[in-house]
């Protein structure tokens, strides 16, 4: 199983991720340079988080153009596991490989703070190991990741159940005190149709050892490679 | 010597008629325009010190483990297992009451570049602010926050600690100190020597353009009326490209071509190559026409003189310089040659094949004439002191109480620290919001403990004393979470030192400083100091010395936090407490005053509480610790109740002799600690009291949702929160790039 996070410049959130996959895990990690097409046989591509480009123009809007991204598309086409964290959702909502656009936080204001997540979708690559309605304290840290749709992209997303992640209280229940930065229906991660690619705005790499806060992020870690192993061995 | 030199020229360098005098005398003739222009900032107060100086060297600057002591680009001290801390802290004062969010983003900048140049990679940030009362003062405050994240959130290096007073003497002349703090193994900690002849300075970084120009010259003057006029002075940050400058500079650290690096700040291309080449004995010979520009038309002085951002200087061996620049390459950042290291003691500076100017290196960093000043306690400092407020009757407690945790000084600083990433890393183990932060050291079992403390108002009321309980509340906080102080640095935010009452209080400060670091065994491996803040309309700061710790922990699973755990837990106060109302919260804030006698400062007495709370973290005996400081024992209590979620139930506080019943609640006596432990942890609580020869007192239990002594407060918790988390709610924040303006 091998994991490979890409690294555009202004990325930031690549050495938690490797730390996690490495150092935590064990897995086999291989960082990806932005201006190479090769995904070296990665099984999972990390997009992490950070500043690309320094997000000056809008968040993700350069990086969608870096060579790399051409394979990721490519390599989600093909049914790949491709996962945006944070700035990786951004660009992936940029490349149009996910649907909606993350916007300004509505406090006009920088969050970084813990956060529960609800998960709603277990049979996804990426929270088979969660329970469903399993509440997963992980933080978040971003100035615009305010989740927004269009009503019909919005209807479609729910009734397909393409949403994998919602801001919840401790008990798990999605209240409006429960969202950080107003994202539409407290979204805060989603699949595409496909369910291979998921984009969400909060850091389970941040929240993969008890010692740091956390270790629910483990759970999205480990259920990427036990998915990634059933279709090695299949 | 007579000299020919008209006093708008000098004023526009900041020498005096004197100072001109000495460097025409130095140099056998009178400098050209370019050489002035290069005198002048490094002569500065901001590069040269040459009024701090000799107060300087009374500092302790040795220790064990220290790998690097002041006189580079940072500190730096050995934590083992082959890793070395390395830190510092700046003021940014100037810039951030013109331009306050670029003042503070180029402020954190430019720490960030100080401690890159180390070798180290960047793994915290801290900031100490102080600002004038809100709301006047909310645009200082809403930028410099807003700049703070700004650029620490997009580098991505986490903001994990920091401190923010609001007094009427800032209101004019905010004080932004920022401190930086990176690790890297103690084999590849960097210098910054340009040694060896022939090798070739490279800049690299940003293009140079016309900001910044004399910044470091106006950053020793008082800010005067027209600061309009001097908004081109404040730089402009671009925190995208230093993060791909950080990132080549870590790739050139496997480089053996890679003999130094150093930073460009403060006076520019000027200073850093001077300062380089100084370091090393040797010279350096620079052509402008090489630096790469971003403006058409800058003449040599202004690239000479450019303090623009994120750019950096790397002495390369000759002849390897293309494996330095492909790096670079890879990151997009221009990498030009603009000279190489001579041996002659000079530094020459070409535009092309014109010489434009050449001046002795010792002359640029070392001739600053040393100003010897008058020093005099102003004469209302005897009354300050005298002034008798004891005769009042305490007023209601559980209300005295809500209104500190309900203003802006002790009120929660979460509205901030949200604003800021502080946990990018994922080594964040006791997060901003307690005492210390506290940050693993990733494989290993180490930890970092990290603050920054400062109490411009006991400085103001004696700054001696001031200075010793800042240093002594730096080492409480670090003990808080378990950890030991290990090394200091400093940063010394005073007025105009002229004036011999401003610095009379900077000696003090100095020695007080000094006699602290000296009883602790801590080293001071890094500083900076920030003289002239002071306006004509608002006057002189407070003294302000703003003391940043590094502590270590070996082992981070016995880290220990402020809020309580566990219903049932006891209580205990730590230490002695007196009558120490002095220059209070409470004194401010209930009855309007600053005035008395600062808290009594007892060295030894610190050191003894210290070691017992850190013996009792190590032996695991603690739920949690907090430091008493503003607000006295009833808020340090209250924030234990705030953090942990949990009441306390405690019978009447009967204060011993003749303790007055509020300055037991709200005096802020030092070395003190609020703990809880659970009942089987006593015996060997007391047990280790006795041997420090520390005194505690059992004030009650962790129990339901109120704080309670009975028949004295009685506070509903959720209420008190209310109050506490509303206190600071700060402004929108104002973006560089024109999205979501405040109104």
């Amino acid at each position: 199983m091998r994991f490979g996070v890409v690294v555009f410049p202004g990325t930031w959130s690549d050495r938690d991720c490797g730390w996690v996959i490495d150092q935590v895990l064990g897995a086999e990690l291989r960082y990806l340079w932005h201006k190479d097409r090769d995904l070296q046989g990665c099984d999972c591509v990390i997009l992490p988080g950070g500043f690309s480009h320094g997000d000056y123009l809008r968040t993700g809007a350069i990086a969608r153009f870096s060579p790399v991204m051409e394979s990721v598309a490519e390599f989600a086409g093909r049914g790949g596991l491709v996962w945006g964290i944070c700035n990786g959702f951004q660009i992936l909502c940029e490349a149009g490989l996910l649907p909606g656009a993350l916007i300004r936080n509505d406090a006009l204001q920088y969050r970084c703070e813990w956060t529960n997540l609800v998960c709603e979708r277990t049979d996804t690559a990426y929270s088979s190991l969660v329970e469903r309605r399993q509440v997963l304290r992980i933080p978040i840290s971003h100035g615009e990741g305010n989740y927004f749709a269009d009503p019909p992209t919005l209807s479609r997303l729910e009734q397909q159940g393409q949403v994998v992640f919602r801001y919840a209280d401790e008990r798990g229940f999605v209240v409006p005190a429960a969202n950080p930065n107003g994202s539409i229906h407290n979204i805060a991660g989603i699949v595409n149709e496909r369910g291979n690619v998921l984009g969400m705005m909060p850091h389970p790499e941040r929240a993969a050892e008890a010692v740091v806060g956390s270790a629910d992020g483990i759970f999205l870690f480990r259920s990427v490679i036990q998915s990634a192993m059933k279709v090695l061995s299949a | 010597m007579s000299v020919a030199i008209d006093d708008r020229k000098l004023k526009e360098v900041a020498l005096s008629r004197d100072e001109y005098r000495v460097l025409v005398e130095k140099l056998g003739r009178e400098p050209n325009q370019v050489e002035l222009g290069m005198v002048g900032v490094l002569w500065s107060e901001h590069c040269s010190y040459k009024t701090s100086k000799p107060l300087l060297r009374r500092l302790p600057s040795q220790g064990e483990g220290v790998l690097q002591g002041p006189g580079e680009n940072a500190g730096a001290v050995d934590v083992g297992e082959g890793w070395a801390v390395v830190f510092k802290v700046e003021s940014h004062n100037h810039p951030s009451a013109i331009e306050p969010y670029q003042g503070a983003a180029t402020g954190v900048g430019g720490i960030l570049r100080d401690v890159i140049a180390m070798g180290a990679r960047p793994v915290a940030l801290l900031d100490s602010l102080r600002f004038g009362p809100l709301p006047a003062s909310a645009h200082h405050f809403g930028g410099v926050v807003a700049g703070i994240g700004g650029y620490g959130n997009c580098i991505g290096v986490p903001t994990v600690g920091g401190e923010v007073y609001f007094e009427d003497c800032y209101a004019q002349n905010p004080l932004v100190n920022a401190m930086c703090v990176g690790l890297v193994r103690t084999d590849r900690l960097k210098r910054a020597r340009a040694e060896g002849k022939g090798n070739s300075l490279l800049l690299v970084g940003a293009q140079t353009g016309r900001d910044g120009i004399h910044g470091a010259s106006f950053a020793s003057l008082d800010l005067d009326r027209d600061v309009e006029a001097r908004r081109p002075a404040v730089q402009v940050g671009n925190p995208f490209l230093e993060k791909c400058l950080l990132e080549a500079c870590m790739d050139l650290a496997v480089l053996s071509s890679v003999v130094a690096i150093q930073d460009l700040g403060a006076a520019g291309l000027t200073s850093s190559v001077a300062e380089a080449a100084g370091r090393a004995g040797s010279g350096a010979e620079i052509d402008v026409a090489r630096v790469p520009r971003r403006e058409t038309g800058m003449t040599a002085y202004d690239v000479m003189l450019s303090e623009s951002q994120e750019r950096m200087l790397i002495v390369v061996e000759r002849g390897r310089e293309e494996e330095v620049k492909k790096v670079f390459e890879t990151w997009d950042l221009e990498a030009a040659v603009i000279g190489e290291v001579t041996g002659d003691g000079h530094l020459t500076v070409r535009d092309g094949r014109k010489k434009v100017a050449r001046l002795p290196i010792d002359l640029l960093t070392e001739g600053a004439p040393t100003r010897r000043l008058e020093s005099r306690p102003r004469p209302e400092q005897a009354t300050i002191l005298s002034l008798d407020f004891m005769r009042r009757e305490p007023p209601d407690l559980s209300r005295s109480l809500k209104r500190l945790l309900g203003s802006p000084n002790l009120g929660s600083r979460r509205p901030i620290f949200r604003q800021y990433d502080h946990m990018l890393g994922a080594s964040t183990v006791v997060p901003p919001g307690g005492d210390a932060a506290l940050l693993r050291i990733k494989g290993t079992r180490r930890a970092l403990a990290l603050t920054i403390d400062g109490n411009g108002r006991y400085c103001e009321l004696d700054p001696y004393v001031g200075a010793q309980i800042a240093v002594a509340e730096a080492a409480r906080n670090i003990a808080a979470v378990g950890a030991r102080p290990l090394a200091v640095t400093d940063c010394l935010n005073f007025g105009n030192p002229d004036r011999p009452e401003v610095y009379w209080q900077l000696e003090e400060a100095v020695a007080g400083i000094a006699t602290a670091c000296r009883a602790f065994g801590l080293p001071i491996v890094s500083g900076n100091v920030s003289l002239y803040n002071e306006s004509e309309a608002g006057g002189a700061i407070y003294p302000t010395p703003v003391i940043g710790m590094v502590g270590l922990l070996d082992d981070y699973t016995r880290s220990v936090d402020a809020g309580f755990k566990e219903e049932g837990d006891f209580v205990l106060l730590v230490g002695a407490s007196g009558n120490d109302l002095g220059g209070s919260e409470y004194l401010k804030v209930v009855f309007g005053q600053v005035a008395g006698r600062p808290p009594a400062i007892d060295l030894a007495a610190e050191k003894a509480v210290r070691e017992f709370i850190l013996g009792a973290a190590q032996a695991g005996l603690l739920r949690s610790a907090h430091d008493c400081a503003e607000g006295g024992m009833l808020v340090a209590l209250a924030e234990c109740c705030l953090l942990g979620g949990f009441g306390v139930r405690c019978p009447e506080l009967r204060p011993d002799g003749d303790l007055r019943l509020d300055a037991g609640f709200f005096g802020e006596s030092q070395a003190r600690f609020i703990i809880s432990a659970g009942s089987r942890a006593m015996p060997e609580l007391q047990v280790l009291a006795r041997r420090q020869h520390v005194e505690f007192e059992m004030l009650g239990n962790v129990r339901g949702g109120s704080i309670v002594f009975e028949g004295q407060v009685d506070v509903d918790l959720a209420e008190l929160r209310q109050e506490w988390e509303q206190a600071l709610v700060a402004p929108p924040q104002p973006s560089p790039m024109g999205r979501g303006l405040p109104a």
